[in-house]
């Protein structure tokens, strides 16, 4: 460290003096409203911090919503169970998503990735092999295809400069496609025991399902907030090209944000094969829009260069909880389906005028 | 010269001036783009609009085509007040823009593109036979009766864009039309089509308001000349026959307020050279530029906008990939077209667009600051933002950035300050060879003199500078050598102290001129 500290410290500080220099840039701080923001953002109630407490009030709400309809039936440790079990497999999707959108892109194709691994790893080669030798077979396996799909998806919008809307909805339609081909529109039925005892248990009467997902998110934060690759997501998302000029390789690290959304959903494909003890080429549908509205809800800015793990996880538990009332309402999906549609555009709208007031300061 | 009496007499003779602004101001966040900017167009004339880039010609444009609304000044039309309040509003008093970027859809057929936001319509629906009979009419007028009204633009060559966009400013019955740097895309050709247009415009009274870079070009077709410099009108209504062209060069690059530049330390006689550029060359931009920097100079290149300079210093830097020549950074040689390999060397540079090319502006300072380094004050892939910040906030001492908190966003700095946080992280990052482009664009006036003792600093701590500037009493003033860029070629090599403005501009207009 103290060799950065440069010989040029001692005589950038001898810089003559001018008496003049103060007054105008002191009339300009004192002009605008930016004192105010850098003080705002240490303020819990405002910036990112205040977000996620609207987030965690909008979830009360729901929760409160919820026990006042359906009383007991959702205010019970084995319904927040159910929950937070339903909420494992999006949130995971929604973790990599997180990354990839702060990073300045979008990846259609999670949901049919995650369809491709549970099928991969559900043949009956695959699951052959993983009763003769070991259960980690269908693990390796269903991270090895996210892992190589979300690369496909990288280097064709890295180096080959595909915009990646339409890399990821080709990756969407092939690997859907593809999933099809290899089950023969077949539903593989999981019969490894070893493998769905390990992810069927409970430990500490929490399905491990969840523990993963929490595991995950966890591993999420520290890698977007704690870590140079996170730091690097920022700088790519938020302006690419001074990235560039600092001596980011930003071609690089964008395959590598696909490359971990691709894994993300490979491991959330491990997640539905041991929920559904089964492999199909339907599994996903539609996940990549539920992860994306999650992410968005969660306060991830779409255009990039700023992103919340915490936001993200409130999301995913706002969407699974407003099904989980209007189910235990006997309400039709077709009335959450009305009520998500509403929730996003109000998140957005929200997210919009924050942009705004952060631009103006 | 060009100018016909008749046209002279339109300009300077009619009584009432179309428009009339007075003190105009505008502030963005961060700086402040019009500082009181004051102009006069009258009927039929073509009045150029002069100013470097930054110097707030975009930003006067968008005032009048109602895009920005001006925080102070007083604007007249016709000598009633007007307020622009919208795009719509200024089309409907009679100002029509052309924007140098085409604003045309590729997509939509020339007609559609010349009634573009005001389709002739009857209840809801086009009336394209109209629509059509009338493009092609503008565009017989506009001398252009090949391009014919229901091809797609998307077909067309820039030139034939140029011409759409103009068809459209006719189609709005405008009594001013703003052409942007409308020759930028024209081959000469093309631009003498253009001036013809304009000449028959003005002959029936429409006003133009010219912008370009080609001082030939408002030697040919301009009427009076107004200056912009640092957002402030320096000079207004000056007739183009009676102003000679190194007085309007000097008008554009001189100083608004006399600055004293810092005594040039000497560079001492041993001192290690740290940057050797050899015939170095781009392709389309700049050949055969060799030159060395040794710890402690201060090198500039003079020259004006479209020169190469800027390209020179992105080809050293990496950013862009140079089709010959090599550059060595202490001794040995930078892996060409890769910034990472120029970094890792030690080269540093401030690009010329802070906000777009340099900073995360959402992003506190001190990340700003630590951009090139996180990775290397990182434990394994941990980041140390403790050391971070620390580092940032030493850096923050030494250059006296204000204000002097880490943890503000980027984008609420002023100008000046932005660049120190950029130099700052070239510092920290250990760097010995500087590449500035523009340092003081963009820095209010008073800061910048802060900045010169910043660069002067920089060098005597044993550091290699390269300057760039379109000021060329700024390369003057800082460099110990200057080399005198104009047509990508470098003209003139030697001591700053022994060639002024007068030389520096009589070898940019001869090399332009060949």
């Amino acid at each position: 460290m103290s060799e950065q500290t440069p010989p040029t410290l001692a005589t950038a500080g001898s810089v003559p003096p001018d008496p003049d220099r103060s007054t105008p840039l002191e009339r300009r701080e004192g002009g605008d409203t930016t004192g105010a923001t850098s003080r705002r953002s240490r303020n819990p109630f405002h910036g990112a911090a205040g977000r996620n407490i609207g987030l965690v009030i909008a979830l009360a709400l729901l929760c409160a919503v919820g026990v006042a309809t359906a009383g007991e039936r959702f205010a019970s440790i084995d319904n927040l169970m159910t929950i937070l079990r339903l909420a494992a497999v999006i949130g995971v999707l929604s973790i990599g998503m997180t990354f990839v959108i702060t990073g300045g892109g979008i990846d259609l194709s999670v949901g049919s990735v995650l369809g491709l691994a549970s099928v991969w790893a559900s043949t009956l080669a695959t699951q052959t092999m993983a009763r003769d030798a070991h259960w980690g077979v269908m693990v390796f396996t269903a991270l090895a295809v996210g892992l190589a799909c979300g690369l496909v998806n990288g280097v064709l919008i890295a180096y080959g400069r595909v915009v990646a809307f339409i890399a990821t909805l080709a990756m969407m339609v092939a690997a859907r496609g593809l999933a099809e081909i290899i089950a023969n529109r077949q539903t593989q039925i999981v019969s490894v025991d070893a493998f769905l005892d390990v992810f069927r248990a409970d430990v500490l009467g929490v399905s491990v399902l969840v523990w993963i997902f929490a595991a995950v998110a966890v591993a999420g934060w520290v890698l977007l907030n704690r870590t140079t690759f996170g730091r690097r997501t920022i700088a790519v998302g938020g302006n690419p090209e001074a990235a560039r000029l600092a001596g980011i390789k930003v071609r690089r690290h964008t395959m590598y944000l696909y490359g971990l959304a691709g894994l993300t959903a490979g491991i959330a494909a491990i997640m539905m094969l041991a929920r559904t003890t089964s492999g199909s080429s339907t599994h996903g549908m539609y996940y990549e829009l539920d992860a994306i509205a999650a992410v968005v809800v969660g306060g991830t800015l779409l255009a990039g260069g700023r992103g919340t793990i915490v936001g993200t996880v409130l999301g995913v538990l706002i969407f699974t909880t407003l099904t989980n009332v209007f189910t235990q309402n006997n309400l039709s999906i077709s009335a959450q389906s009305v009520a998500k549609g509403v929730i996003i555009v109000a998140a957005v709208l929200l997210q919009q005028r924050f942009a705004a007031r952060s631009r103006s300061a | 010269m060009v100018n016909e009496d008749g046209r002279r007499d339109a300009g300077d003779g009619a009584g009432r001036p179309l428009l009339q602004m007075q003190g105009i101001v505008k502030h963005f966040p961060g700086a402040k783009a019009l500082d009181g900017v004051d102009l006069e167009v009258r009927p039929g004339e073509v009045h150029c609009l002069l100013g470097q880039n930054g110097a707030g010609k975009s930003t006067l444009i968008k005032v009048l085509a109602g895009a920005h609304r001006p925080d102070a000044g007083t604007l007249l039309w016709r000598g009633e007040p007007l307020r622009i309040t919208s795009p719509v509003a200024a089309l409907h008093a009679g100002v029509a823009t052309m924007y140098q970027e085409l604003d045309v859809v590729d997509g939509l057929t020339v007609a559609e593109n010349v009634y573009l936001g005001h389709e002739l319509a009857a209840g809801g629906f086009t009336r394209r036979r109209q629509a059509h009979a009338r493009t092609a009419e503008v565009l017989r007028r506009l001398g252009h009766p090949d391009i014919t009204p229901h091809r797609e633009v998307g077909t067309l060559s820039a030139a034939g864009k140029q011409i759409v966009s103009m068809a459209r400013a006719l189609s709005h019955d405008a009594r001013l039309i703003i052409m942007d740097e409308p020759s930028a895309v024209l081959d000469s050709g093309e631009v003498a089509n253009l001036f013809r247009v304009v000449r028959e415009l003005t002959a029936s009274g429409v006003a133009v308001l010219y912008i370009s870079h080609r001082l030939e070009e408002i030697r040919q077709i301009g009427d009076r000349i107004t200056v912009l410099k640092d957002g402030r009108t320096v000079a207004a209504g000056l007739r183009v026959a009676d102003t000679p062209t190194t007085e309007l060069i000097r008008l554009m690059t001189g100083r608004a307020v006399d600055q004293v530049f810092p005594a040039r330390t000497p560079v001492r006689p041993d001192a290690d050279e740290l940057l050797r550029v050899e015939g170095l060359g781009l392709r389309g931009a700049f050949s055969d530029v060799s030159f060395t920097v040794r710890a402690g100079e201060v090198v500039g290149l003079a020259g004006l906008v479209g020169s190469g300079r800027s390209e020179i210093l992105e080809t050293i830097y990496g950013a862009r990939r140079a089709t010959s020549g090599t550059v060595h950074v202490a001794g040995s040689r930078v892996r060409p077209g890769s910034v990472p390999a120029a970094v890792a060397a030690g080269v540093g540079l401030a690009p010329e667009e802070r906000k777009s090319q340099g900073l995360l502006l959402d992003e506190p300072v001190y990340r700003n600051i630590t951009l090139s380094t996180f990775a290397r004050t990182a434990r394994g892939a941990m980041l140390d933002e403790r050391t971070e910040r620390r580092v940032a906030r030493e850096q923050i001492q030494a250059l006296d950035l204000r204000p002097a908190d880490p943890d503000r966003a980027a984008r609420t700095l002023s100008g000046g300050n932005q660049q120190k946080a950029m130099l700052a992280r070239w510092l920290v990052h250990g760097c010995r060879v500087l590449l500035l482009d523009e340092p003081t664009r963009g820095v209010d006036v008073g800061a910048r003199a802060e900045i010169y003792g910043l660069v002067h600093a920089l060098a005597e701590a044993g550091n290699a500078v390269v300057v760039v500037s379109s000021e060329i009493e700024e390369v003057l003033g800082l460099s110990h050598r200057v080399l005198v860029v104009a047509d990508g070629r470098v003209l003139h090599s030697g001591p700053a102290d022994q060639i002024d403005e007068h030389g520096v501009l009589d070898l940019v207009m001869e090399g332009s001129a060949a």
